[in-house]
């Protein structure tokens, strides 16, 4: 155990997807050919007159409510200025003072034990465009598409005190901007993207110790090994009687390292100031409660209904309502069958881990919450075995037909027909006179590979219930 | 109030303009002309007055999130000083 204390903020941009960037009506859609979308607005000619996006300013106000932020009555934009080729204006259009929301917090779950992490604000923002570096250091290309793509960001408290909590409040925060449906949130495409801000110090001290600020950190595993690194990289120069320094330093996934970034630590001066080409904002009650009426039951909520409701454990319920398509999905399952805990344990084992075994998303797969349903219902009422779901659970995920199509197409219907088994256990009997003696000679192990071979005879159709009880009456005859 | 040398040094800086010593003296001149002209400004008695951040009785000026044709590249490129691959070519900028 470290003698010092992690104290950790971070600050998290999101890209909202709109369909037109912040301040004029070129596209952000992904991956069009460099600079096709941009115009005289988001190249930065002069004379250009930026027109505010409402849908922006919507899904930055939903983001903020669903964070329980305060929305601000009033707030203006302005002009943070730093000469940087991914900025054509060579300022940046943000929010300074007055950001549209504050004073807001999450909660995170831990080992079982739940924290509130607190969020500063959230503020609305432009992004900046995209520079590739050419080999050889002869220059570097700038492709402006992604300058003007509607950025909220969120800035948290220094309420973090480890990696783990880091990575915990980042997946929670990714979850809700899922819910709320504002943006793609995937950190390999950038449009969830986090700086952090960590220092150390010994436990009891109150003041905090001198913080770096670490950069580019392209994944949540990214996040957290950056913090791992950086904690104790802070420990070893303090217990070498030296001093943090002030810095940005960038995470080398490769190396697995944190570097410093000298020449870039001229102290910012952003000289902010309102953007006299953006009149001011205000934002009344009756758009606040409109923005707030469509936001969903978001995950804790929803977490904790399913605790309560379906006596799922915390944690099930925290993987199930993780993703709000996942959540969706097992709630429209449950439309169909009144087991929870076996949809629960259906999607938990079998399902998240096909999706995992082969890199699949929810969406690219065929099975409808519906068809989970209405198999777990098959398995009730005794039409099929549980061994035999697992045949018709893989029809479904990779046919989308339905489990009773399945069943019937695959001849998959449990034997339950007493005369039709016992038939087979005779069968099965008379064939197998050594394995019969040896029960007889009381080897119990001997009935399971009987078992076994009723189940092959069958294809693994027959009522497993009924082939024990059959045989032993047999054997016992 | 009154602008320093240094104070002129660090705004070109920050504007990447170099200045001469004799640049560095006038413009430091004329900024102090120009702060002084203004603080006529402070005379008047603001107590009480909300910060004015726009001086133009509007708000919530909005479009709708309706895409727009964008320039075609050629003509998007016409102010490049060079380019390559559709993009804007500029010196080697290293992280």
């Amino acid at each position: 155990m470290s003698k010092y204390e992690t104290v950790v903020g971070l600050e998290v941009h999101v890209e909202l997807h709109t369909k037109t960037k912040i301040f004029c009506g070129c596209s952000t859609s992904f991956g069009a050919p460099p600079n096709t979308h941009t115009c005289p607005v988001c190249l930065g000619h002069p004379g250009v007159l930026p027109v505010l996006n409402r849908q922006a300013v919507e899904y930055a106000m939903k983001a903020a409510l669903a964070i329980n932020c305060e929305v601000a009555d009033w707030c203006k934009f302005d002009r943070k200025n730093y000469f940087y080729p991914d900025s054509p204006k060579a300022y940046q259009i943000s929010q300074f003072d007055q950001p549209i929301g504050q004073n807001g917090w999450i909660d995170i779950e831990v080992n079982g034990k739940t924290k509130r992490i607190g969020i500063t604000r959230l503020h609305l923002e432009e992004d900046a465009g995209k520079l590739t570096h050419m080999d050889g250091g002869f220059g570097s290309l700038v492709d402006l598409n992604r300058v003007g793509t509607p950025l909220v960001e969120i800035v948290s408290e220094p309420d973090i005190r480890s990696p783990e909590e880091a990575k915990a409040y980042l997946e929670k925060l990714r979850a809700i901007m899922l819910y709320c449906d504002v943006s793609d949130v995937k950190m390999e495409e950038g449009s969830l993207r986090c700086d952090a801000n960590i220092s150390i110090r010994p436990y009891g001290q109150e003041k905090f110790g001198t913080r770096a600020e670490l950069k580019n950190m392209n994944s949540f595993r990214g996040v957290q090994r950056g913090l791992e690194y950086e904690e104790i990289r802070q420990a070893e120069v303090l217990d070498g009687g030296g001093t943090v320094v002030q810095e940005t330093r960038r995470w080398d996934e490769g190396q697995g390292k944190t570097i410093s970034m000298r020449g870039k630590e001229e102290a910012h001066d952003y000289r902010y100031f309102p953007d006299p080409d953006l009149v001011r904002l205000h934002i009344d009650e009756e758009w606040k409660a409109r923005v707030l009426a469509s936001i969903p039951e978001l995950p804790d909520a929803r977490q904790s209904r399913y605790v309560e409701g379906y006596g799922l454990s915390a944690y099930d319920a925290g993987v199930l309502t993780a993703s709000m398509k996942l959540a969706d999905f097992f709630e429209e399952s449950l439309k169909h069958t009144s087991d929870a805990k076996a949809s629960a344990n259906w999607i938990m084992g079998d399902l998240l881990g096909y999706l995992n075994a082969n890199n699949l998303e929810l969406g690219d797969v065929k099975i409808t919450g519906q068809g989970l349903g209405e198999m777990i219902q098959l398995i009730e009422k005794g039409t099929i075995s549980s061994k035999i779901a697992k045949t018709v659970f893989k029809g479904l995920v990779e046919t989308g037909k339905s489990p009773q199509q399945i069943v019937e197409e695959q001849g998959l219907v449990q034997i339950s027909d007493e005369g039709a088994i016992v038939a087979i256990v005779d069968a099965v009997i008379a064939a197998n006179p050594q394995s019969v003696e040896d029960f007889r000679n009381g080897k119990e192990k001997a009935i399971g590979f009987l078992v076994g071979q009723i189940m092959k005879e069958t294809k693994g159709k027959a009522n497993p219930g009924m082939v024990n009880k059959l045989l032993v009456d047999r054997l016992n005859a | 109030m009154s602008i320093t040398i240094k104070e002129v040094e660090h705004v070109a800086n920050l504007a990447r303009l170099e200045l001469s010593d004799t640049e560095k003296e006038q413009f430091a001149g004329q900024l102090n002309a120009i702060l002084k002209y203004a603080e006529k400004l402070n005379q008047l008695d603001t107590d009480g007055i909300e910060p004015t951040s726009h001086v133009l009785p509007l708000s919530n000026v909005m479009r709708e999130d309706t895409v727009k044709p964008s320039w075609p590249i050629e003509k998007v490129l016409l102010n490049a000083p060079e380019e390559e691959d559709g993009q804007f070519k500029v010196p080697a900028v290293l992280e």
